[in-house]
């Protein structure tokens, strides 16, 4: 899929929680066409004995001792939330 | 036409770590809203994860006991959805490469032994708690956020409600054994999903599953399943079709209820976790966490039948719980005798914390002051009654049996003489009992035993006082 | 003026001497900030009064003990998180985010002993390369107000162009820190991957993302990175590796250096004054002893959209966290939570960067996610082995920093596949992994040119010392432009 149809742009927009009107579906999706276009040189190179680099830095066993410390206090926590009561953050009906 | 029932089950372990698996907050359950958390777990701009260690252990501890394959290279993973208790929008657990995989359980139901296999046991973070209210909104409280969770996830190789809930009972031991975790599921710290189809006999493919999910008790498991077999033959049998949903066990009804269909599935979109390292377990590690998986029930019961003597449904009730178990042995090796503690334990322990509702480390007893209390059973100190007396003492404010029964006097009187004594006395002053026996009415003994164990406080030795009555009515 | 045109070692021993005060080099910094600002606007906040109030505390700390940097202001890129100062990464997302904690890189500085005067402009989660993308204002480039300062990390570049303050750090995800520089005539320095801590950076590809120093000269520079380089036990991808005295690298001597020239970094694509300011560079490190060859890199013509598959994605996963329910842009009456959701992302997220969430969650989505992400991730592999190579046989590896010089405003903010392919001088190294430092090799049309070197994995010693030794032997870096004399 080469061409991005204003459908797959509604489609991927849902997983990412993005809404937009009809004439920013069209614009994105000329311009994700263009983007995916771009990518297609990707197709070229061999990467048959290629293993995916996830890292660029290869660590291995990067861990942490099972101590406390650090606490976030709810006071300080709650000056960012926009709606909160009784020390917990409000969110809007759950459909 | 007739159906087997196919069953998997999915179940969430929190692990009982100090701190969550990806931040330094306290993982620990219980507190005011929001007072655990870190940084990292409000997923603020710019925090990153970091790697509990004894996560990994307590992962690793887990997949042994369960016979997995415990991974020597894994990673962590995303998996993003959006939902008000999942901060980051996507969860860190392990897709590709879990710690464990390929294990199995084994359980008897009828006495049949079956071993349902393990596909894999991941680690992951829990999600956040929510509160939903009447006038529509909701509450999120972060303190359950990233506290460590293993995902045990079984084959579809569970036949009946009956074996799902023997399976879920030998797991929550083989867990608890571990000491990984509490498993306790009124404190949602055991949670279980169950995906159920049916298929008729002899048909290879599996039929369309649903997920049931808001099983909050063993028992709710069983009923679950059962309903929802019962259900879905309702279904096929009328010529329908099963659909892909997820429905949820109603306690009320006792019905399973539609939650939503699936199919127009979530695209998790999973990526290794560039902000964690991969982790490599080595001999070395394994080994060392392999020495600290102490006794698994089946080897207990084994040795339970086989070196005590014990029977089979003894040392299955005993091992059903570490902490029974750890007392019975603890008791024996005080020096009580086995099958005593065993009925002990079994019986009068058994119905003392049922009745109180308690645990038995909420009680005073120990296993010191039964192994006293049984050895004085043995060596005929006191009877089965007075040791009644005994336990009560024993269980409700401790101590030993030896030193209760001299501050109370319970000590059996066996001395023969003064037996003898007590028994001619009550014979004197029952006259009309000797001949009523003499007639050949056996009852009247029992009515003479009760005097005399009246007049000692029960005190008296049973089988001693029926030999010298005998004796003093064929004097007379 | 005089005082911010030295350098931190000759700032370090007025302040000794006593002969000027950290208050009165604030004052400066602030000073000037206030004058020029308006033509410049790289800052989105000045934090005068916390400033201040520190300058006087630092004064009173006795000499002994203080270090290189101590008492010198500098400015911070917005989506470096300070804790109490309004952190908004361009976006209006975090208009108004007071953050609860300060990053890894400013407890750092304030150990150093530093000043923050301010935050620093940027294009919207530092997606973009002019800093047109900000969601607040745009930042001119100090040697022509008509041309962008490159990006995203144009408010730092700009403000050390323009004497606002000798310090500033910049993050570099595909060149957003040398591509600036470079437009800008700094210095500015991607460190190795696991050099410096990401703790209080706010991701945009977590892979690639990379704090950076932006000064006015490589000693400058070489300092502040030994300041906040090091391992952090609160981000995991930090290397364990030891940091070296990057200033004691600095001997001038690059006799028998190596250098490999990729021909790639000298093709078509690459402006004719630009190719002649870096065989000029090329001259005079050869006049210094070193010797230099042309090589390879067979696989960077694939970077940049290996890079875009790569940053999007990531950005798509690391900007999920952004709902409007616990911090940042959040609409007033949403009636439901999936309402809020959509509210929030859309109103408070600019153009490009929904762009970008859109083509990560498509790289990622079932469907495409081998053919796109991981493959992807398999020519990033072959990227870095091909540096690797080439590291095999050369010291350091030489190019452009930038095809052009600095574009006018708005010349190219409509054409994102030229800007994209324009990245492909820079987006290697951040796949790669290794460091890379961009300083001023030149001029054309008034506005400067950028020399790239690229080193080995941790090896920025080696690079400090060439790009010094070549600093040293030319005159670019003491140029200033005219708005430093306030024409």
């Amino acid at each position: 899929m080469t061409q991005f149809t204003k459908d797959d742009v509604y489609y991927f927009a849902k997983f990412a929680r993005l809404a937009m009107t009809d004439s920013e579906a069209e614009s994105y999706a000329s311009r994700l066409s263009d983007m995916i276009g771009f990518a297609d040189a990707l197709k070229e190179v061999d990467t048959e004995n290629v293993g995916p680099m996830t890292h660029p830095l290869k660590l291995i066993n990067v861990l942490r001792e099972d101590i406390p410390t650090d606490r976030l206090d709810r006071e300080e926590m709650l000056k960012s939330v926009k709606e909160h009561e009784a020390g917990m953050i409000k969110v809007p009906n759950i459909l | 036409m007739n159906f087997e029932t196919i069953v998997g089950l999915e179940v969430h372990v929190e692990l009982k770590t100090d701190t969550k698996i990806m931040s330094p907050a306290h993982a620990h359950f219980g507190a005011e809203p929001n007072m655990n958390i870190h940084v990292t777990d409000l997923a603020y701009p710019g925090v990153l994860p970091t790697l509990n260690k004894r996560a990994i252990d307590f992962g690793m501890k887990a997949s042994m006991a369960l016979n997995c394959d415990v991974a020597t290279v894994m990673n962590f993973d995303r998996k993003h959805y959006f939902y008000p208790d999942n901060p980051k929008a996507y969860q860190i657990t392990q897709d590709e490469r879990p710690v464990g995989s390929n294990g199995w359980v084994e359980i008897e139901v009828d006495g049949k032994k079956k071993k349902i296999r393990i596909e894999r046991v991941h680690l992951e973070e829990d999600a956040g708690k929510l509160t939903h209210t009447d006038e529509g909104h909701s509450f999120v409280d972060l303190n359950r956020q990233g506290t460590p969770l293993i995902e045990i996830v079984t084959e579809a190789d569970i036949r009946s409600p009956e074996e799902a809930y023997a399976f879920l009972e030998k797991l929550k031991a083989i867990i608890q054994y571990t000491g990984v975790s509490d498993v306790r599921m009124e404190e949602g710290s055991l949670r279980c999903d169950a995906n159920i189809s049916l298929r008729p006999y002899g048909q290879k493919e599996f039929g369309t599953k649903t997920e049931l999910k808001n099983l909050n008790s063993f028992n709710f498991v069983r009923r679950g399943i059962a309903n929802e077999v019962e259900r879905q033959e309702g279904i096929l049998l009328s010529g329908g079709e099963i659909e892909q949903q997820t429905r949820r066990y109603d306690e009320a009804t006792g019905q399973t209820v539609l939650m939503r269909i699936k199919g127009s599935a979530n695209d998790y979109r999973f990526i290794n976790d560039p902000d964690l390292s991969e982790v490599h377990i080595d001999e070395a590690w394994m080994e060392r966490i392999r020495a600290e998986i102490p006794e698994l029930p089946d080897a207990r019961k084994e040795r339970y039948v086989n070196e005590l003597d014990l029977p089979d449904y003894d040392a299955m009730v005993l091992t059903l719980t570490k902490e029974m178990s750890d007392f019975f042995d603890a008791t024996v090796t005080a020096g009580a005798d086995a099958k005593l503690a065993s009925n002990w334990l079994m019986g009068e322990v058994s119905a003392y914390l049922n009745a109180e509702q308690k645990e038995l480390r909420a009680t005073e007893l120990t296993p010191e002051g039964l192994s006293s209390m049984i050895k004085l059973i043995s060596d005929g100190t006191i009877s089965s009654k007075i040791a009644k007396k005994v336990f009560k003492e024993l269980i409700e404010n401790g101590g030993n049996a030896a030193d209760i029964v001299k501050e109370k006097g319970l000590v059996q009187i066996s001395d023969e003489g003064t037996l003898r004594k007590i028994v001619t006395d009550i014979l004197d002053t029952n006259e009309q009992s000797i001949e009523d026996y003499k007639n050949g009415k056996e009852r009247a003994v029992g009515f003479l035993v009760g005097q005399i164990m009246k007049a000692t406080k029960g005190q008296a030795n049973p089988p001693l006082v029926n030999k010298i009555l005998l004796e003093e009515i064929a004097k007379r | 003026m005089t005082l911010l045109t030295k350098t931190a070692t000759e700032l370090q021993s007025l302040l000794h001497k006593k002969e000027v005060s950290v208050k009165e080099l604030t004052k400066e910094s602030l000073t000037r900030i206030a004058k020029i600002d308006g033509d410049v606007q790289a800052f989105l906040t000045i934090t005068d009064d916390e400033a201040l109030a520190r300058a006087e505390q630092l004064d009173n700390q006795p000499l002994e003990g203080r270090g290189p940097l101590f008492g010198l202001p500098i400015g911070l890129k917005d989506n470096i998180v300070t804790k109490d100062v309004v952190t908004t990464c361009g976006s209006k997302m975090l208009e108004d985010f007071v953050p609860v904690y300060d990053a890894t890189v400013v407890e750092k500085l304030n150990a150093a002993g530093m000043v923050t005067v301010g935050k620093l402009n940027m294009d919207e989660f530092a997606m973009g390369s002019t800093t047109e993308r900000s969601a607040f204002k745009q930042t001119h480039n100090p040697w022509n107000l008509k041309h962008v300062p490159g990006g995203s990390s144009g408010g730092p570049a700009a403000a050390v162009a323009a004497g606002e303050v000798p310090f500033a750090l910049g993050s570099d995800t595909g060149g957003s820190v040398r591509q600036p520089a470079a437009f800008c005539g700094v210095v500015g320095m991607k460190p190795t991957y696991g050099r410096v801590s990401r703790f209080g950076l706010v991701a945009f590809a977590s892979s690639l993302d990379q704090i950076g120093p932006i000064t006015r000269n490589v000693e400058d520079n070489a300092l502040l990175l030994s300041a906040i380089a090091g391992v952090d036990p609160k981000d995991s991808s930090t290397s364990p590796n030891e940091v070296p005295d990057f200033k004691a690298a600095l001997t001038g001597d690059v006799k028998g250096l190596k250098i490999g020239v990729p021909k790639e970094y000298l093709s078509d694509g690459v402006a004719e004054e630009v190719k002649n300011a870096v065989k000029e560079a090329l001259n005079v490190l050869v006049s210094l002893g070193a010797e230099w060859e042309e090589v390879t890199l067979p696989h960077v013509k694939y970077a940049s959209p290996t890079y875009y598959v790569i940053s999007s994605s990531e950005a798509s996963s690391n900007l999920s966290r952004f709902d409007g329910i616990r911090y940042g842009y959040r609409p007033e009456d949403a009636k439901n939570l999936e309402e809020l959701y959509l509210r929030s992302r859309s109103e408070g997220f600019g153009d490009e960067v929904k762009k970008r969430i859109l083509y990560g969650t498509y790289a990622l989505s079932a469907d495409h996610h081998k053919d796109l992400y991981v493959k992807a991730q398999k020519v990033r592999a072959l990227i870095a082995q091909d540096f690797a190579n080439l590291f095999e046989k050369y010291d350091v590896i030489i190019g452009p920093s930038s095809a052009t010089t600095a574009y006018e405003m708005g010349q190219l903010i409509n054409n994102p596949l030229t800007l994209y392919a324009n990245d492909v001088l820079t987006v290697p190294i951040n796949l790669a992994g290794v460091p890379a430092i961009s300083v001023p090799c030149g001029f054309a049309d008034g506005l400067p040119i950028g020399l790239q070197i690229i080193g080995k994995h941790f090896d920025e010693a080696t690079v400090y010392r060439v790009a010094h030794a070549y600093e040293q032997a030319t005159d670019f870096h003491t140029s200033t432009p005219d708005i430093w004399e306030g024409k």
